[in-house]
């Protein structure tokens, strides 16, 4: 794991990112944690450095707290007040815990009732990405497509509001940000042939100021004339119909279900969108815009200022929803405001933020599916022995979660490096085979997923985003399906499927510190000051999600092709962990 | 009582009983005719009550949306032991032997004279076509309509539809009657049902040929148990043997299109 060259680069890292990262986040860490990202800039980075590279290792469990919910724990915990915050999967508790007793009482609970019929309608796992605090209020989303609003001291409901149709397929499992006292918020739920969307709420009344499509007509999709793509493959009208077959737009799926990053200074916000449906590329004809896509749009009325699509007519699944950390890098000498994308479909895209120019995009995990991506015109260039349809396809990777799904990276301005959780999965589709619902019978693929190069199901690596490199790497044996966390002790930690909380030195890959929790870790870690000055690092437990539900959903690992064909590749993870939702608590003695 | 039954059920693989009687426990989508509802008014609803009592059981049922992981959700959780309508080579479930083979069919208003019975019909590219959505899927008459070129002119209805009303997927073969589209493909049982109550009379014909581009349209329909439940799967097979004859009244009672 040591490499010799890390401390060079951690220097030079230092050295001309630190000032202007903190220019663009304008927000002094003040050791809370109020928006599950940590920052608008999504880096997932802490200044606090009691717990260092030396101490770590002497790190203790401090308490613990069972949140009585089994299915997979995706949640960051909000650390506001000394108060934290909870949310759950459905039914989407919220809890508020009192940091200044010992143990960390409940202070109160809120229970937003979602509408259970709505857990049939989550496409992999009823999970729930975490709230923002914003103005003395918990905002977040229930399952059932409603943003809530709850009085941070009280736990009384502020706000209710109604987004959207669990009968038609819809659900949200997303954490949302509040910028210029909008609060943002994308639907899930691409796998049921939605029309994806992303809104804006008044913060203050939970009233729904404007809703962007991402497909349809460009009025729809709130495209004006101040839309200017970069690409010329990205311009045009209407592409949010015209580059459909049909009124399939309809159904085309592009659901905002991840993450959203703001700069307060370009006043602009970023995410991306889903994979298109209906899953047989062969029926949509087409680039499908706007799915794949990253966006650049104003807060105060949505409007799009620029998209860039990673994957026309995607053929994998590879959804663009992924996280953006903004950062501001010299590349090739130049000062850019950019951002960085780590791509489902295995691509580490640094893009100018100002205006979509892709300027690297290097492979961060291992890929055959496409070649390249030209940065002329913004193109990627595919496989073509890879392309999907009715069709037996053989070692693609990655794999329909991609090089990395949902699971979030971190960002040090003291190494200038990203810390990126990430999979190693490829798969084949093969047969046609029967299935049904609602007393019909179809025919599907068959997809099964299965280990990449190496064995390892997983990957936790560092890696360089002016050099385009990887710098360091550690190997899991299942999906690294955890959020992460940086800090200015230059510890970065991670969780695994099978239940191991790790400390590792952010230069070089060495793990310092692990504790094995009771249930695989998929959640955010966060590090805040308690009240008693000291540095904490929280970490809920919880397996399940898209990756974990062959243990928290209970399906059948005989079946392959479970959960969209993810069980082939972990039926052997429930010898390694069992369900449960369960926060830990970890501080030096 | 519910819980022991459960665990003894999934111990022994034997039905329940419910005092002397025993039960047969039966998912079923409480919203999905002409195949059930809970009211007990789809076709299956009829099965499942001739079968039980043919077996001297008591019918229970737990009523469950037909969505996704639907069988994983019921009959794997243990929460039935049988349900109906399945295709016999879905693999997920042992399936008893088929007691009706039926096929995706063309719906058309007669008035429009359209005559369409194969999928290569090339008058196919000029119509607009409604097709079931199941999720982000088509149902298989896309399938092969795409591996010919045919997309522009699909429109997709959703199986689903919007759960809170009546019969989600009529959406589709009131779209024809309507004339919001000009031609439906849809699975036949749906076709012969709801065809009978539009308005307009509706031309119904079978979807040739049954296999073409590589996807099947007629499918064999069985009863599906738990895998391992061989007694009750035995059970199931003599009981639907031996009531084929009333079995095959109540299907061209809903008028289900059947293919042999």
């Amino acid at each position: 794991m040591d490499r010799p060259g890390s401390a060079r680069i951690a220097l030079v890292g230092v050295l001309f990112i630190a000032p202007a990262l903190a220019q663009i986040q304008k927000q002094p860490d003040d050791g809370q944690w109020v928006m599950a990202a940590k920052n608008y800039a999504s880096t997932r980075y802490s200044t606090l450095d009691q717990i260092n590279t030396t101490n770590v290792k002497n790190l203790k469990l401090a308490w613990t707290f069972s949140t009585g919910v089994l299915r997979g724990h995706e949640a960051a915990p909000l650390i506001v007040n000394n108060t934290m915050y909870i949310v759950t999967p459905y039914p989407n508790y919220l809890y508020a815990l009192d940091l200044t007793k010992p143990g960390a009482p409940v202070k109160w609970m809120y229970q937003p009732h979602p509408a259970p019929a709505s857990q049939g309608v989550a496409c992999c796992d009823v999970v729930n990405r975490g709230a923002v605090f914003y103005n003395g209020k918990i905002i977040y989303n229930t399952l059932d497509v409603q943003t809530v609003a709850v009085d941070a001291k009280t736990g009384q409901e502020v706000w209710r509001t109604k987004l959207g149709d669990i009968n038609q397929g819809e659900s949200i499992t997303m954490a949302p940000i509040v910028a210029k006292n909008t609060v943002l918020v994308g639907n899930s739920g691409g796998e049921f042939g939605v029309r994806g969307w992303l809104a804006g709420l008044d913060a203050n009344t939970g009233k729904l100021e404007w809703r962007a499509y991402a497909t349809g007509p460009d009025k729809d999709v709130l495209i004006g004339s101040n839309f200017k793509p970069f690409y010329a493959k990205d311009r045009g009208t209407d592409l949010g119909m015209k580059t459909w077959p049909g009124e399939s737009w309809k159904i085309g799926g592009a659901a905002a279900w991840s993450w959203i990053s703001y700069d307060p200074d370009l006043d602009l916000f970023y995410y991306g969108t889903s994979n298109p449906g209906p899953w047989n590329p062969d029926q949509r004809p087409g680039d499908n815009k706007w799915s794949s896509t990253l966006f650049a749009r104003r807060p105060e009325t949505g409007e799009a200022l620029w998209a860039y699509q990673m994957n026309p007519h995607d053929l994998h699944d590879y959804d663009g929803v992924n996280e953006n950390i903004l950062l501001d890098l010299n590349i090739n000498g130049q000062p850019r405001k950019v951002l960085a994308h780590p791509d489902r479909n295995g691509r580490m895209y640094i893009i100018d933020r100002t205006n979509g120019e892709v300027l690297s995009a290097e492979p961060f995990a291992y890929i055959n599916t496409s070649e390249s991506v030209d940065l002329q015109t913004g193109e990627l260039k595919l496989n073509p022995t890879k392309q999907t349809g009715y069709k037996t396809i053989r070692d693609a990777c990655p794999a329909p979660p991609g090089g990395k799904d949902w699971q979030p990276s971190s960002f040090s301005p003291k190494t200038g490096l990203i810390y990126i959780p990430h999979n190693n999965l490829c798969y084949e589709t093969q047969g046609v085979t029967a299935n049904y619902i609602s007393g019909t019978p179809f025919v599907g693929m068959n997809v099964r997923m299965y280990p990449g190069p190496g064995g390892n199901r997983g990957e936790f690596s560092a890696w360089d985003p002016v050099k385009a490199k990887p710098v360091w790497s550690i190997k899991e044996m299942f999906p690294a399906w955890s959020g992460t966390v940086v800090t200015a002790g230059d510890v970065v930690f991670y969780g695994t499927m099978d239940g191991w909380f790790k400390a590792v030195d952010d230069r070089n890959g060495t793990i310092l510190w692990q504790f094995k929790v009771g249930s695989g870790i998929i959640g955010q870690p966060v590090t805040y000051k308690g009240p008693d000055g000291k540095q904490y690092v929280a970490v809920l437990s919880g397996v399940g999600g898209w990756s974990g539900g062959v243990v928290a959903g209970g399906l059948n690992p005989v079946d392959g092709t479970g959960a969209l064909g993810f069980l082939n590749a972990m039926a052997d993870l429930p010898k390694y962990t069992t369900k449960g939702g369960m926060l830990y608590v970890f501080s030096l003695p | 009582m519910s819980f022991r039954c459960l665990s003894f059920l999934l111990l022994s693989m034997w039905p329940c009983m419910a005092g002397n009687q025993r039960v047969l426990r039966v998912c079923a989508d409480p919203n999905n005719l002409p195949f059930s509802n809970e009211q007990g008014q789809g076709f299956e609803n009829k099965i499942a009550e001739l079968i039980s009592s043919a077996l001297n059981e008591k019918l229970e049922y737990t009523w469950w949306s037909e969505r996704k992981s639907f069988i994983k959700n019921s009959l794997d959780q243990g929460r039935c032991d049988a349900v109906l309508g399945i295709p016999s080579s879905l693999d997920s479930v042992a399936a008893t032997q088929p007691y009706y083979r039926s096929t995706y069919v063309f719906v058309s208003r007669q008035d429009r004279n359209l005559h369409i019975t194969s999928l290569g019909d090339p008058e196919l590219s000029n119509l607009r076509i409604g097709i079931h959505l199941v999720g982000d899927d088509y149902a298989p008459p896309a399938i092969a309509l795409a591996r010919r070129g045919i997309t522009q002119n699909i429109t997709g209805f959703s199986l689903f539809g919007s759960y809170g009303e009546p019969n989600p997927p009529r959406k589709l073969i009131d779209a024809v009657d309507q004339g919001t589209v000009d031609i439906a493909i849809a699975w036949g049982p749906f076709a012969g049902y709801f065809a009978k109550s539009e308005k307009a009379p509706l031309d119904i014909a079978p979807v040739s040929p049954p296999m073409y581009l590589g996807v099947p349209f007629t499918y064999s329909i069985s009863a599906g148990v738990r895998k391992g439940d061989n007694a009750l799967k035995t059970e199931l097979d003599e009981a639907l043997v031996r009531e084929s004859a009333a079995i095959q009244q109540i299907l061209s009672q809903f008028g289900v299109p059947q293919v042999h």
